[in-house]
Protein backbone atom coordinates (compact mmCIF):
# COMPACT_ATOMS: atom_id res chain seq x y z
CA UNK A 1 0.00 0.00 0.00
CA UNK A 2 2.72 2.35 0.69
CA UNK A 3 3.95 1.99 -2.57
CA UNK A 4 1.06 2.50 -4.55
CA UNK A 5 0.23 5.47 -2.25
CA UNK A 6 3.66 7.02 -3.81
CA UNK A 7 2.52 9.86 -6.06
CA UNK A 8 5.55 9.51 -8.68
CA UNK A 9 4.98 5.16 -8.59
CA UNK A 10 1.33 5.94 -9.50
CA UNK A 11 2.28 8.45 -11.83
CA UNK A 12 4.32 6.11 -13.90
CA UNK A 13 1.74 3.41 -13.19
CA UNK A 14 -0.81 5.65 -15.36
CA UNK A 15 1.40 6.35 -17.93
CA UNK A 16 2.56 2.91 -18.86
CA UNK A 17 -1.07 1.18 -18.40
CA UNK A 18 -2.05 4.05 -20.77
CA UNK A 19 0.67 3.31 -23.29
CA UNK A 20 -0.18 -0.30 -23.13
CA UNK A 21 -3.55 0.26 -23.94
CA UNK A 22 -2.97 2.63 -26.93
CA UNK A 23 -0.70 -0.75 -28.28
CA UNK A 24 -3.46 -2.63 -27.75
CA UNK A 25 -6.18 -0.53 -29.10
CA UNK A 26 -3.72 0.28 -32.36
CA UNK A 27 -2.96 -3.39 -32.54
CA UNK A 28 -6.84 -4.15 -32.57
CA UNK A 29 -7.78 -1.10 -35.06
CA UNK A 30 -5.27 -2.34 -37.17
CA UNK A 31 -6.62 -5.82 -37.49
CA UNK A 32 -10.62 -4.11 -38.32
CA UNK A 33 -8.58 -1.86 -40.99
CA UNK A 34 -6.73 -4.94 -42.58
CA UNK A 35 -9.97 -7.26 -42.68
CA UNK A 36 -12.32 -4.35 -43.92
CA UNK A 37 -9.65 -3.43 -46.74
CA UNK A 38 -9.55 -7.06 -47.54
CA UNK A 39 -13.16 -7.86 -47.74
CA UNK A 40 -13.48 -4.56 -50.03
CA UNK A 41 -10.85 -5.47 -52.03
CA UNK A 42 -13.49 -8.80 -52.79
CA UNK A 43 -16.39 -7.49 -52.48
CA UNK A 44 -16.37 -3.78 -53.31
CA UNK A 45 -20.20 -3.70 -53.78
CA UNK A 46 -20.44 -4.46 -49.89
CA UNK A 47 -18.63 -0.96 -49.36
CA UNK A 48 -21.30 0.30 -47.11
CA UNK A 49 -22.33 -2.66 -44.99
CA UNK A 50 -18.39 -3.17 -44.47
CA UNK A 51 -17.99 0.20 -43.44
CA UNK A 52 -20.61 0.84 -41.16
CA UNK A 53 -19.42 -3.01 -39.06
CA UNK A 54 -15.74 -1.94 -39.65
CA UNK A 55 -17.15 1.54 -37.61
CA UNK A 56 -18.81 0.10 -35.26
CA UNK A 57 -15.83 -2.92 -34.36
CA UNK A 58 -13.39 0.23 -34.13
CA UNK A 59 -15.80 2.17 -31.59
CA UNK A 60 -16.00 -1.52 -29.46
CA UNK A 61 -11.77 -1.48 -29.23
CA UNK A 62 -11.18 1.97 -28.54
CA UNK A 63 -13.71 1.94 -26.10
CA UNK A 64 -12.05 -0.94 -23.98
CA UNK A 65 -8.96 1.44 -24.58
CA UNK A 66 -10.47 4.64 -23.42
CA UNK A 67 -11.80 2.75 -20.18
CA UNK A 68 -8.15 1.83 -19.33
CA UNK A 69 -7.02 5.45 -20.31
CA UNK A 70 -9.22 6.27 -17.57
CA UNK A 71 -8.12 3.91 -15.10
CA UNK A 72 -4.84 5.30 -15.99
CA UNK A 73 -5.83 9.08 -15.75
CA UNK A 74 -7.40 8.52 -12.19
CA UNK A 75 -3.86 6.39 -11.35
CA UNK A 76 -2.28 10.05 -12.12
CA UNK A 77 -4.65 12.38 -10.52
CA UNK B 1 4.81 20.11 -57.38
CA UNK B 2 2.72 20.67 -53.77
CA UNK B 3 4.22 17.37 -52.30
CA UNK B 4 7.58 18.59 -53.16
CA UNK B 5 7.17 22.04 -51.61
CA UNK B 6 5.80 20.17 -48.20
CA UNK B 7 9.05 18.09 -48.35
CA UNK B 8 11.20 21.23 -48.35
CA UNK B 9 9.15 22.81 -45.80
CA UNK B 10 9.12 19.63 -43.16
CA UNK B 11 13.38 19.43 -44.18
CA UNK B 12 13.72 23.27 -43.34
CA UNK B 13 11.54 23.29 -40.39
CA UNK B 14 13.28 20.32 -39.15
CA UNK B 15 16.41 21.32 -39.14
CA UNK B 16 15.27 25.32 -37.56
CA UNK B 17 13.84 22.82 -35.00
CA UNK B 18 17.32 20.87 -34.64
CA UNK B 19 19.71 23.45 -34.85
CA UNK B 20 17.54 25.61 -32.35
CA UNK B 21 17.51 22.98 -29.86
CA UNK B 22 21.28 22.06 -29.60
CA UNK B 23 22.34 26.20 -29.78
CA UNK B 24 21.03 26.51 -26.22
CA UNK B 25 23.51 24.20 -24.48
CA UNK B 26 26.30 26.49 -24.90
CA UNK B 27 24.38 29.61 -23.72
CA UNK B 28 23.15 27.32 -20.76
CA UNK B 29 25.25 28.87 -18.26
CA UNK B 30 24.09 32.07 -18.68
CA UNK B 31 20.60 31.08 -18.26
CA UNK B 32 20.32 30.48 -13.78
CA UNK B 33 22.17 34.14 -13.46
CA UNK B 34 19.15 35.47 -15.61
CA UNK B 35 16.43 33.81 -13.84
CA UNK B 36 18.42 34.21 -10.40
CA UNK B 37 18.02 38.32 -11.15
CA UNK B 38 14.41 38.17 -11.27
CA UNK B 39 12.35 38.42 -8.67
CA UNK B 40 11.46 34.66 -6.74
CA UNK B 41 8.12 33.91 -7.85
CA UNK B 42 6.97 36.69 -9.65
CA UNK B 43 6.70 34.93 -12.87
CA UNK B 44 5.21 31.33 -12.34
CA UNK B 45 6.89 28.62 -14.45
CA UNK B 46 4.42 27.21 -16.91
CA UNK B 47 1.95 24.54 -15.90
CA UNK B 48 0.83 22.33 -18.43
CA UNK B 49 -1.68 20.50 -15.99
CA UNK B 50 -3.13 23.38 -14.47
CA UNK B 51 -4.45 24.83 -17.55
CA UNK B 52 -5.18 21.50 -19.40
CA UNK B 53 -7.85 20.74 -16.60
CA UNK B 54 -8.57 24.35 -16.66
CA UNK B 55 -9.88 23.97 -19.81
CA UNK B 56 -11.29 20.48 -19.96
CA UNK B 57 -13.03 20.81 -16.32
CA UNK B 58 -16.38 22.88 -15.70
CA UNK B 59 -16.31 26.40 -13.80
CA UNK B 60 -17.75 29.28 -13.03
CA UNK B 61 -16.91 31.45 -16.15
CA UNK B 62 -15.95 31.52 -19.63
CA UNK B 63 -12.49 32.18 -19.51
CA UNK B 64 -10.88 33.13 -22.75
CA UNK B 65 -7.40 34.81 -21.77
CA UNK B 66 -5.05 36.39 -19.73
CA UNK B 67 -4.05 40.28 -19.85
CA UNK B 68 -0.55 40.20 -18.59
CA UNK B 69 0.78 43.94 -17.65
CA UNK B 70 4.27 45.02 -17.32
CA UNK B 71 4.10 44.30 -13.31
CA UNK B 72 3.56 41.17 -13.93
CA UNK B 73 -0.23 41.00 -12.97
CA UNK B 74 -2.74 39.36 -15.18
CA UNK B 75 -6.27 40.72 -16.08
CA UNK B 76 -8.22 37.63 -17.05
CA UNK B 77 -10.94 37.89 -19.85
CA UNK B 78 -14.30 36.05 -20.19
CA UNK B 79 -17.69 35.90 -19.45
CA UNK B 80 -18.78 35.39 -15.98
CA UNK B 81 -21.65 33.32 -15.05
CA UNK B 82 -24.60 33.17 -12.10
CA UNK B 83 -23.82 31.38 -8.98
CA UNK B 84 -26.40 29.72 -6.93
CA UNK B 85 -26.24 28.59 -3.39
CA UNK B 86 -28.21 27.43 -1.37
CA UNK B 87 -27.27 26.81 2.35
CA UNK B 88 -29.62 25.87 5.05
CA UNK B 89 -27.77 28.60 7.52
CA UNK B 90 -27.11 30.80 5.17
CA UNK B 91 -30.01 30.98 2.93
CA UNK B 92 -29.96 31.52 -1.03
CA UNK B 93 -27.13 33.58 -2.40
CA UNK B 94 -27.61 34.77 -6.14
CA UNK B 95 -24.45 36.62 -7.83
CA UNK B 96 -22.43 36.87 -10.60
CA UNK B 97 -18.74 34.64 -10.49
CA UNK B 98 -16.75 38.19 -10.95
CA UNK B 99 -17.42 39.08 -7.95
CA UNK B 100 -15.19 36.36 -6.52
CA UNK B 101 -12.43 37.94 -8.63
CA UNK B 102 -10.90 34.82 -9.98
CA UNK B 103 -10.73 33.71 -6.54
CA UNK B 104 -8.45 36.80 -5.13
CA UNK B 105 -11.93 37.59 -3.10
CA UNK B 106 -14.70 36.38 -1.07
CA UNK B 107 -18.29 36.95 -1.64
CA UNK B 108 -20.93 37.03 1.12
CA UNK B 109 -19.03 34.15 2.49
CA UNK B 110 -17.71 31.99 0.03
CA UNK B 111 -14.71 31.64 -1.45
CA UNK B 112 -13.38 30.56 -5.16
CA UNK B 113 -10.45 28.72 -5.02
CA UNK B 114 -7.48 28.98 -6.95
CA UNK B 115 -3.95 27.51 -6.61
CA UNK B 116 -2.79 30.17 -3.94
CA UNK B 117 -6.07 29.50 -1.55
CA UNK B 118 -5.31 26.08 -2.13
CA UNK B 119 -1.69 26.27 -1.29
CA UNK B 120 -2.60 28.38 1.85
CA UNK B 121 -4.98 25.32 2.82
CA UNK B 122 -2.28 23.10 2.38
CA UNK B 123 0.07 25.09 4.63
CA UNK B 124 -2.38 24.52 7.31
CA UNK B 125 -2.40 20.78 7.22
CA UNK B 126 -5.80 20.17 5.39
CA UNK B 127 -5.60 16.87 2.91
CA UNK B 128 -6.65 18.85 -0.52
CA UNK B 129 -7.61 15.21 -2.12
CA UNK B 130 -8.95 13.75 0.83
CA UNK B 131 -11.55 17.06 1.84
CA UNK B 132 -12.19 16.68 -2.30
CA UNK B 133 -11.11 20.08 -3.01
CA UNK B 134 -9.61 21.72 -6.16
CA UNK B 135 -9.34 24.75 -8.18
CA UNK B 136 -12.59 26.11 -9.27
CA UNK B 137 -14.69 25.36 -6.58
CA UNK B 138 -16.80 27.06 -4.27
CA UNK B 139 -15.83 26.63 -0.33
CA UNK B 140 -17.83 28.75 2.84
CA UNK B 141 -15.30 30.97 4.68
CA UNK B 142 -15.99 32.97 8.15
CA UNK B 143 -15.07 36.62 8.73
CA UNK B 144 -10.78 35.92 8.64
CA UNK B 145 -10.96 34.16 5.58
CA UNK B 146 -11.28 30.92 7.34
CA UNK B 147 -12.50 27.56 5.54
CA UNK B 148 -15.78 27.42 8.14
CA UNK B 149 -15.78 23.74 7.56
CA UNK B 150 -19.59 24.05 9.43
CA UNK B 151 -21.85 25.94 6.83
CA UNK B 152 -23.24 23.22 4.52
CA UNK B 153 -24.09 24.29 1.29
CA UNK B 154 -25.71 23.65 -1.83
CA UNK B 155 -23.90 24.56 -5.24
CA UNK B 156 -26.50 24.60 -7.91
CA UNK B 157 -24.58 27.42 -9.66
CA UNK B 158 -25.50 28.09 -13.81
CA UNK B 159 -21.73 26.51 -14.46
CA UNK B 160 -20.01 26.73 -17.86
CA UNK B 161 -21.38 23.22 -19.09
CA UNK B 162 -25.03 24.45 -18.14
CA UNK B 163 -25.19 27.58 -19.85
CA UNK B 164 -23.87 26.07 -23.14
CA UNK B 165 -25.85 22.91 -22.68
CA UNK B 166 -28.94 25.40 -22.93
CA UNK B 167 -27.81 27.25 -25.29
CA UNK B 168 -27.22 24.14 -27.96
CA UNK B 169 -30.66 22.85 -26.93
CA UNK B 170 -31.91 25.87 -27.64
CA UNK B 171 -29.98 26.63 -30.94
CA UNK B 172 -31.27 22.97 -31.52
CA UNK B 173 -34.90 23.09 -31.22
CA UNK B 174 -34.85 26.23 -33.02
CA UNK B 175 -33.02 24.71 -36.25
CA UNK B 176 -35.89 21.89 -36.04
CA UNK B 177 -38.68 23.42 -35.57
CA UNK B 178 -38.15 26.23 -38.55
CA UNK B 179 -36.84 22.73 -40.47
CA UNK B 180 -40.44 21.12 -38.87
CA UNK B 181 -42.60 24.32 -40.44
CA UNK B 182 -41.11 23.91 -43.72
CA UNK B 183 -41.91 20.10 -44.03
CA UNK B 184 -45.46 21.90 -42.84
CA UNK B 185 -45.80 24.32 -45.09
CA UNK B 186 -45.14 21.49 -48.17
CA UNK B 187 -41.13 22.42 -49.23
CA UNK B 188 -39.45 19.31 -49.42
CA UNK B 189 -42.39 16.91 -49.71
CA UNK B 190 -43.90 18.58 -52.92
CA UNK B 191 -40.99 20.29 -54.15
CA UNK B 192 -37.36 20.17 -53.72
CA UNK B 193 -35.89 21.23 -49.91
CA UNK B 194 -34.87 24.30 -49.54
CA UNK B 195 -32.30 25.75 -47.51
CA UNK B 196 -31.55 24.50 -43.72
CA UNK B 197 -33.63 21.15 -44.74
CA UNK B 198 -30.88 20.60 -47.63
CA UNK B 199 -28.37 20.46 -44.73
CA UNK B 200 -30.43 18.29 -42.45
CA UNK B 201 -32.10 15.83 -44.88
CA UNK B 202 -29.33 13.91 -45.78
CA UNK B 203 -28.47 13.10 -42.16
CA UNK B 204 -32.05 12.38 -40.99
CA UNK B 205 -32.30 9.94 -43.61
CA UNK B 206 -28.69 8.52 -42.73
CA UNK B 207 -30.15 7.90 -39.11
CA UNK B 208 -33.55 6.77 -40.29
CA UNK B 209 -31.70 4.11 -43.07
CA UNK B 210 -28.06 3.14 -41.64
CA UNK B 211 -29.66 3.33 -37.62
CA UNK B 212 -32.90 2.42 -37.29
CA UNK B 213 -34.03 0.37 -39.86
CA UNK B 214 -31.23 -2.04 -40.14
CA UNK B 215 -31.30 -2.50 -35.98
CA UNK B 216 -34.66 -2.38 -35.16
CA UNK B 217 -36.66 -4.31 -37.76
CA UNK B 218 -40.60 -3.26 -37.94
CA UNK B 219 -40.65 -1.73 -35.01
CA UNK B 220 -37.92 1.25 -36.62
CA UNK B 221 -40.29 4.48 -36.14
CA UNK B 222 -41.37 4.02 -33.07
CA UNK B 223 -38.12 4.53 -31.53
CA UNK B 224 -36.35 6.93 -34.59
CA UNK B 225 -37.50 10.34 -32.72
CA UNK B 226 -35.62 9.46 -29.78
CA UNK B 227 -32.70 8.54 -31.86
CA UNK B 228 -32.51 11.35 -34.01
CA UNK B 229 -32.85 13.22 -30.46
CA UNK B 230 -29.65 11.76 -29.46
CA UNK B 231 -27.64 12.03 -32.50
CA UNK B 232 -28.38 15.41 -32.76
CA UNK B 233 -28.03 16.57 -29.30
CA UNK B 234 -24.75 14.93 -29.35
CA UNK B 235 -23.25 16.13 -32.19
CA UNK B 236 -24.60 19.99 -31.46
CA UNK B 237 -23.03 19.74 -28.29
CA UNK B 238 -19.70 18.17 -29.30
CA UNK B 239 -19.51 20.64 -32.15
CA UNK B 240 -20.17 23.66 -30.18
CA UNK B 241 -17.33 22.29 -27.45
CA UNK B 242 -14.87 22.32 -30.57
CA UNK B 243 -14.83 26.09 -30.76
CA UNK B 244 -12.33 27.38 -28.81
CA UNK B 245 -13.14 28.96 -26.15
CA UNK B 246 -16.58 27.23 -25.19
CA UNK B 247 -16.92 24.55 -22.71
CA UNK B 248 -16.43 20.29 -22.98
CA UNK B 249 -20.00 19.29 -22.61
CA UNK B 250 -20.15 15.96 -23.63
CA UNK B 251 -16.57 15.55 -21.94
CA UNK B 252 -18.36 15.53 -18.64
CA UNK B 253 -19.06 12.39 -16.88
CA UNK B 254 -22.26 13.66 -15.69
CA UNK B 255 -23.84 15.02 -19.10
CA UNK B 256 -22.67 11.20 -20.59
CA UNK B 257 -24.16 9.30 -17.86
CA UNK B 258 -27.18 11.22 -17.85
CA UNK B 259 -28.23 10.39 -21.69
CA UNK B 260 -26.49 6.68 -20.74
CA UNK B 261 -29.19 6.46 -17.63
CA UNK B 262 -31.98 7.10 -20.24
CA UNK B 263 -30.81 5.05 -23.05
CA UNK B 264 -30.37 2.00 -20.06
CA UNK B 265 -34.26 2.96 -19.36
CA UNK B 266 -35.46 2.95 -23.04
CA UNK B 267 -33.72 -0.73 -23.53
CA UNK B 268 -35.31 -1.96 -20.31
CA UNK B 269 -38.44 -0.19 -21.23
CA UNK B 270 -38.59 -2.80 -24.67
CA UNK B 271 -37.33 -5.59 -23.39
CA UNK B 272 -39.38 -8.63 -23.58
CA UNK B 273 -39.51 -11.79 -21.91
CA UNK B 274 -37.41 -13.66 -24.65
CA UNK B 275 -34.72 -11.25 -23.60
CA UNK B 276 -34.69 -11.93 -20.02
CA UNK B 277 -35.37 -15.52 -20.55
CA UNK B 278 -31.54 -15.57 -22.68
CA UNK B 279 -30.36 -13.53 -19.57
CA UNK B 280 -31.35 -15.97 -16.66
CA UNK B 281 -31.95 -18.95 -18.58
CA UNK B 282 -30.00 -19.38 -21.52
CA UNK B 283 -31.83 -22.07 -23.72
CA UNK B 284 -29.30 -25.38 -24.45
CA UNK B 285 -26.79 -24.87 -22.11
CA UNK B 286 -25.55 -27.56 -19.69
CA UNK B 287 -26.76 -26.68 -15.89
CA UNK B 288 -22.77 -25.72 -15.03
CA UNK B 289 -21.83 -23.45 -17.75
CA UNK B 290 -25.37 -21.77 -17.18
CA UNK B 291 -23.42 -21.06 -13.31
CA UNK B 292 -20.80 -19.35 -15.20
CA UNK B 293 -23.11 -17.46 -17.98
CA UNK B 294 -25.99 -16.27 -15.88
CA UNK B 295 -23.79 -13.42 -13.85
CA UNK B 296 -21.71 -12.72 -16.62
CA UNK B 297 -25.25 -12.08 -18.79
CA UNK B 298 -26.76 -10.07 -16.00
CA UNK B 299 -23.24 -7.71 -15.54
CA UNK B 300 -23.71 -6.88 -18.91
CA UNK B 301 -26.93 -5.52 -18.43
CA UNK B 302 -25.11 -2.89 -17.18
CA UNK B 303 -21.80 -2.90 -18.39
CA UNK B 304 -23.82 -1.89 -21.94
CA UNK B 305 -24.97 1.53 -21.09
CA UNK B 306 -21.56 1.87 -19.15
CA UNK B 307 -19.76 1.45 -22.15
CA UNK B 308 -21.49 4.18 -23.43
CA UNK B 309 -21.34 6.69 -21.10
CA UNK B 310 -17.47 5.68 -20.60
CA UNK B 311 -16.91 6.06 -24.54
CA UNK B 312 -18.71 9.60 -25.52
CA UNK B 313 -16.76 10.99 -22.18
CA UNK B 314 -13.52 9.37 -22.82
CA UNK B 315 -13.47 10.37 -26.47
CA UNK B 316 -14.60 14.10 -25.60
CA UNK B 317 -11.81 14.34 -22.74
CA UNK B 318 -8.86 12.74 -24.92
CA UNK B 319 -9.27 14.54 -27.50
CA UNK B 320 -9.49 17.98 -25.92
CA UNK B 321 -6.67 16.94 -23.59
CA UNK B 322 -4.66 16.21 -26.72
CA UNK B 323 -5.35 19.59 -28.71
CA UNK B 324 -4.82 21.49 -25.76
CA UNK B 325 -1.45 19.53 -25.34
CA UNK B 326 -0.10 20.03 -28.24
CA UNK B 327 -0.54 24.18 -27.95
CA UNK B 328 1.06 23.32 -24.07
CA UNK B 329 4.24 21.96 -25.99
CA UNK B 330 5.15 25.51 -27.58
CA UNK B 331 5.00 26.84 -23.80
CA UNK B 332 7.20 24.27 -22.64
CA UNK B 333 9.17 24.19 -25.03
CA UNK B 334 9.70 28.00 -24.93
CA UNK B 335 10.58 27.73 -21.09
CA UNK B 336 13.06 25.92 -22.29
CA UNK B 337 14.84 28.84 -24.29
CA UNK B 338 12.82 31.46 -26.62
CA UNK B 339 14.60 30.07 -30.24
CA UNK B 340 12.99 26.48 -29.16
CA UNK B 341 9.44 27.72 -28.55
CA UNK B 342 9.81 29.72 -32.05
CA UNK B 343 10.58 26.62 -34.04
CA UNK B 344 8.56 24.24 -32.21
CA UNK B 345 5.18 26.45 -32.85
CA UNK B 346 4.65 26.01 -36.47
CA UNK B 347 5.06 21.94 -35.57
CA UNK B 348 2.91 22.11 -33.01
CA UNK B 349 0.00 24.48 -34.61
CA UNK B 350 0.14 22.24 -37.87
CA UNK B 351 -0.04 19.11 -35.57
CA UNK B 352 -3.32 20.79 -33.61
CA UNK B 353 -5.29 21.51 -36.92
CA UNK B 354 -4.17 17.76 -38.02
CA UNK B 355 -5.94 16.83 -34.55
CA UNK B 356 -8.47 19.54 -34.76
CA UNK B 357 -9.77 18.14 -37.99
CA UNK B 358 -9.71 14.69 -36.47
CA UNK B 359 -12.04 15.89 -33.74
CA UNK B 360 -14.26 17.10 -36.20
CA UNK B 361 -15.02 13.56 -37.59
CA UNK B 362 -15.00 12.20 -34.29
CA UNK B 363 -17.59 14.78 -33.48
CA UNK B 364 -19.68 13.21 -35.66
CA UNK B 365 -18.21 9.54 -35.26
CA UNK B 366 -19.38 9.66 -31.81
CA UNK B 367 -22.71 10.82 -32.20
CA UNK B 368 -23.21 8.24 -34.67
CA UNK B 369 -21.76 5.46 -32.36
CA UNK B 370 -24.09 6.65 -29.83
CA UNK B 371 -27.00 6.22 -31.50
CA UNK B 372 -25.68 2.98 -33.24
CA UNK B 373 -25.41 1.22 -30.07
CA UNK B 374 -28.59 2.53 -28.31
CA UNK B 375 -30.41 1.01 -31.77
CA UNK B 376 -28.40 -2.03 -31.38
CA UNK B 377 -29.03 -2.54 -28.03
CA UNK B 378 -32.92 -1.95 -28.27
CA UNK B 379 -33.01 -4.30 -31.34
CA UNK B 380 -31.54 -6.86 -29.32
CA UNK B 381 -33.97 -6.24 -26.16
CA UNK B 382 -37.07 -7.07 -28.10
CA UNK B 383 -36.18 -8.74 -30.93
CA UNK B 384 -35.16 -12.14 -29.85
CA UNK B 385 -35.01 -15.38 -31.74
CA UNK B 386 -36.22 -13.79 -34.93
CA UNK B 387 -34.00 -10.68 -35.08
CA UNK B 388 -31.93 -11.47 -37.87
CA UNK B 389 -34.64 -13.15 -40.19
CA UNK B 390 -36.53 -10.04 -39.16
CA UNK B 391 -33.05 -7.34 -40.06
CA UNK B 392 -32.80 -9.18 -42.91
CA UNK B 393 -36.36 -8.78 -44.38
CA UNK B 394 -35.98 -5.23 -43.85
CA UNK B 395 -33.29 -5.15 -46.40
Amino acid sequence: MVLLSDVANSNAGGAIGAGLAAMGAGIGVGQIGKGAVEAIARQPEALNDIRANMILTAALVEGAALFAIIVGLLAVL
Amino acid sequence: MASRLLKLFTVAAFSVFSILYFTPVSAQPHEPQQSSAQEPGKKKAFDAQEIIFGHVLDGHDFHFFDITHDDGTKTPVGIPLPVILYSPQRGLNVFMSSKFHHGEHKHAGYRLLNAEYLEKLKEKGIDLKKEGLSAGKIIAVDENDNWDKAVKFYDISLTRNVVQMILALALLVWIMLSIAKRYKQGYGVKSAPTGMQNLLEPVITFVRDEVAKPNLGAKWEKYLPYLLTLFFFILINNIIGLIPGTANVTGNIAFTFVLGIISFIVILGSSKKHYWGHIFNPPGMPVWVKFILVPVEFVSVFVKPMALIIRLFANMVAGHIIIICLISLIFIFSAMSKGVGIASSPLAVAFTIFIYFIEILVAFLQAYIFAMLTAVFIGQAYEGEHHHEEAHAAH
